[in-house]
């Protein structure tokens, strides 16, 4: 169970005094600005709870993780934590990057407390689901990010804690170790564990989490069913919600580069026509790119997948600088509720330039599509189809 | 078990300490292996250290300088001093930069974070057996040395070293955070402190009243604790030893608090 109760952290901006600057003049070297990353929260998880953190750039999601992780100390209110916490938080994993893999696990499991025989008898199951056994003797710093994240999620999953908290460190894994893991957190808390998951991917919310709180500059700005919370952050009006951190997130010198992604118009409905604009800004001329758009629905199924090429035969023979790419679908076949949109830049049947997982979601409305009072939403399937019934009695 | 999370905590929990053992061993472990990986000659380079230093010691104060070593051969005498002179300023200066150097791991998890200088502080003292048996080896060639029961005293001398070392680690980790100019400041402190310790002369050729000013330096006991107990010379435990040994228990307790005030917040600072 976790209890928080007016928990707040006020953060000193500005870099820290150096000696010198201090020695010169006191008064203006101590003086600082200040900003409240979190104020006033207080809230009660029930074990067996998995409750989605929501809330846009600089809410304060990862300032509530860091203080209940004891990462750093509030400055004000406190948080009752019963039973052993384990936090997976935002970038970087608690690894030391010399050390091996299997170094890495011991240690890890020495942080949070446990002894060396209760390691050793889950080193096996640690190591299978993250799926490192051939690395395991291999130094950290030679990992891909995934293979760091999934080891890192591995450990903390399989010791078992009675409270996990996970900061966003999932999008870093490909969409197979996300389900792993979404699916791996569900069973944890039917067994009783107390879980807290920050993230942007409202579908895993919506997915995992029964409740969510959402936080605003700092503050809970509402706390309820993930369904009306995701609700409320997205806004009644606003259903496409692009997540500017993932347009952000990509590596500075690849190829090419999405500037920005924009969809129009800004409220969906089954059945109604949407355009999809991929600002792009090409480093050197790029022969035969091809670029790729997918939804996901809130289990993880990819339920639509356009591309240039090979699928639409539309052939682009080469792009240079800066430009966008207008993707028109004249009716959306799906049925109300959340799907994320992800798009990638790809050299066909190659590889994959730049990939943008989830970098936008959909609240799709839901329509009366069959003229019977009833709005299709996911629960009626995910398409809609045109169809009559007609009843034949034989006799 | 519950765990209470509150913005002020006047002390330092140290069954909590107690309940992490297991983590200090491991990174006690840790931070040898990450040594010893850095180093081409690896062990070897350890015993060489000193050696290297008694080398020049012994060309620059026992040769040029001619300074007198009570009678024991030179290069014997300071290698005595040395050892756990050089072993408590690895362990000074490892822990007083050990929580800037940990800072991946300590952004991401919770645990006491005094085991942190703690294991710095443990970790080089392994250095100190390894050249202690280089010493012996020295001693046996030398035909320096007199075995007696004194040597059941020189793991007290180290814990003396090793708790200053802790000391100034604890203040200068604490002070660091704030003041990063602060982080070179123990490696210089320990370039003087080789002169305000008898390490390459003899205290017998101090006159008074520097002699005294010495003994205020814990390190002076430990340096002469160790050649009285092994060559039979330097300075036995003598009542003036109190001093020194109080001003090292109150700047732990001290250093202990400090750092914990610290702690709490380090990582907003980094
Ligand atoms: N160490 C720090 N020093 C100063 N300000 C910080 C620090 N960490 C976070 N902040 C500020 O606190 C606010 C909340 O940040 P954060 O908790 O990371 O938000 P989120 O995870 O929701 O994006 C932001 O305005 C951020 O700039
Ligand atoms: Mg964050």
């Amino acid at each position: 169970m976790i209890r928080v109760e007016g928990l707040g952290k006020r953060y000193r901006i500005g870099g820290e005094p150096t000696l010198r600057a201090l020695l010169r003049s006191p008064r203006a070297a101590l003086q600082h600005e200040t900003i409240w990353a979190l104020r006033d929260v207080s809230f009660i998880v029930q074990p067996g709870e998995i409750v989605g953190v929501i809330g846009r750039n600089g809410a304060g999601k990862s300032t509530l993780l860091r203080l209940l992780g004891r990462i750093t100390a509030p400055t004000e209110g406190r948080a009752v934590l019963h039973g052993r916490a384990a936090a997976l938080l935002e970038v970087g994993t608690g690894f030391h990057p010399d050390l091996t893999g299997r170094e890495n696990v011991y240690l890890n499991g020495a942080i949070l407390g446990m002894s060396r025989r209760e390691i050793e008898r889950k080193f096996e199951a640690i190591v299978a689901f993250a799926g490192v056994a051939r690395f395991i003797d291999t130094p950290v710093k030679r990992y891909s990010s995934g293979m760091q994240v999934r080891l890192a999620f591995a450990v903390a999953a399989h010791l078992e804690p009675e409270i996990l908290l996970i900061d966003e460190v999932l999008a870093v894994g490909d969409a197979a170790f996300q389900q792993k893991s979404l699916g791996r957190m569900g069973e944890a808390a039917r067994a009783g564990r107390t879980i807290l998951f920050v993230s942007h991917d409202m579908s895993a919310i919506a997915q995992l989490c029964s409740r969510a709180i959402l936080l605003e500059g700092g503050h809970l700005a509402a706390d309820g069913p993930a369904d009306s919370v995701i609700g409320a952050y997205l806004g009644q009006t606003e259903s496409v919600h692009i997540d500017e951190g993932v347009v952000a997130a990509q590596p500075q010198d690849a190829p090419i580069r999405i500037e920005a992604v924009a969809i129009t118009p800004e409220a969906v409905g089954t059945g109604d026509p949407l355009t999809v604009r991929i600002h792009y800004r090409a480093a050197e001329p790029l022969a035969a790119p091809g670029f790729v758009v997918t939804l996901h629905d809130t289990l993880g199924v990819e339920v639509v997948r356009l591309s240039t090429l090979p699928i639409s035969g539309f052939h682009i023979e080469r792009i240079e600088g800066a430009g966008h790419i207008d993707l028109h679908i004249d009716s959306l076949p799906l049925t109300g509720g959340l799907y994320t949109l992800s798009l990638a830049v790809t050299r066909p049947r190659v590889d994959t330039l730049v990939a943008l997982d989830r970098v936008a979601t959909l609240r799709i409305a839901a329509r009366d599509l069959y003229g019977s009072g009833v709005l299709l939403t996911r629960s009626r399937g995910v398409v809609p189809v045109a169809h009559r019934w007609s009843l034949h009695p034989s006799d | 078990m519950e765990t209470i999370i509150e913005p002020a905590r006047p002390a330092p929990d140290l069954r909590e300490l107690w309940r992490y053992r297991e983590l200090l061993y491991v990174l006690v472990l840790r931070d040898i292996r990450a040594r010893y990986r850095q180093m081409a000659l690896g062990p070897a380079w350890i015993a060489l250290k000193p050696l290297i230093t008694m080398v020049i010691f012994s060309l620059v104060f026992g040769g040029l300088a001619g300074l007198p070593s009570d009678g024991v051969a030179y290069p014997v005498f300071t290698f005595t001093a040395l050892l756990p002179w050089m072993a408590f300023a690895e362990a000074a200066r490892a822990s007083a930069g050990s929580l800037v150097a940990r800072m991946d791991v300590i952004a991401k998890v919770y645990f006491p974070r005094l085991v942190v200088p703690l294991a710095a502080v443990l970790a080089a003292l392994l250095d100190l057996v390894v050249s202690f048996g280089v010493l012996l080896v020295l001693m046996a060639i030398s035909g320096e040395g007199v075995l007696s029961w004194r040597w059941l005293l020189l793991p007290g001398y180290v814990l003396l070293a090793a708790a200053t070392a802790l000391a100034i680690g604890l203040w200068a980790a604490a002070a660091a955070v704030r003041f990063r100019d602060l982080r070179f400041a123990v490696g210089y402190l320990m370039q003087a402190g080789i002169y305000a310790t008898p390490v390459a002369y003899a205290a017998s050729i101090v006159p008074e009243p520097w002699l005294s000013a010495l003994k205020l330096n814990p390190m002076f006991w430990v340096v002469e604790g160790f050649r009285w107990a092994l060559l039979g010379t330097g300075t036995p435990p003598e009542p003036a030893m109190l001093i020194p040994l109080l001003a090292v228990g109150l700047a732990l307790a001290s250093g202990v608090v400090v750092f914990h005030r610290m702690e709490r917040t380090i990582v907003d600072w980094l």
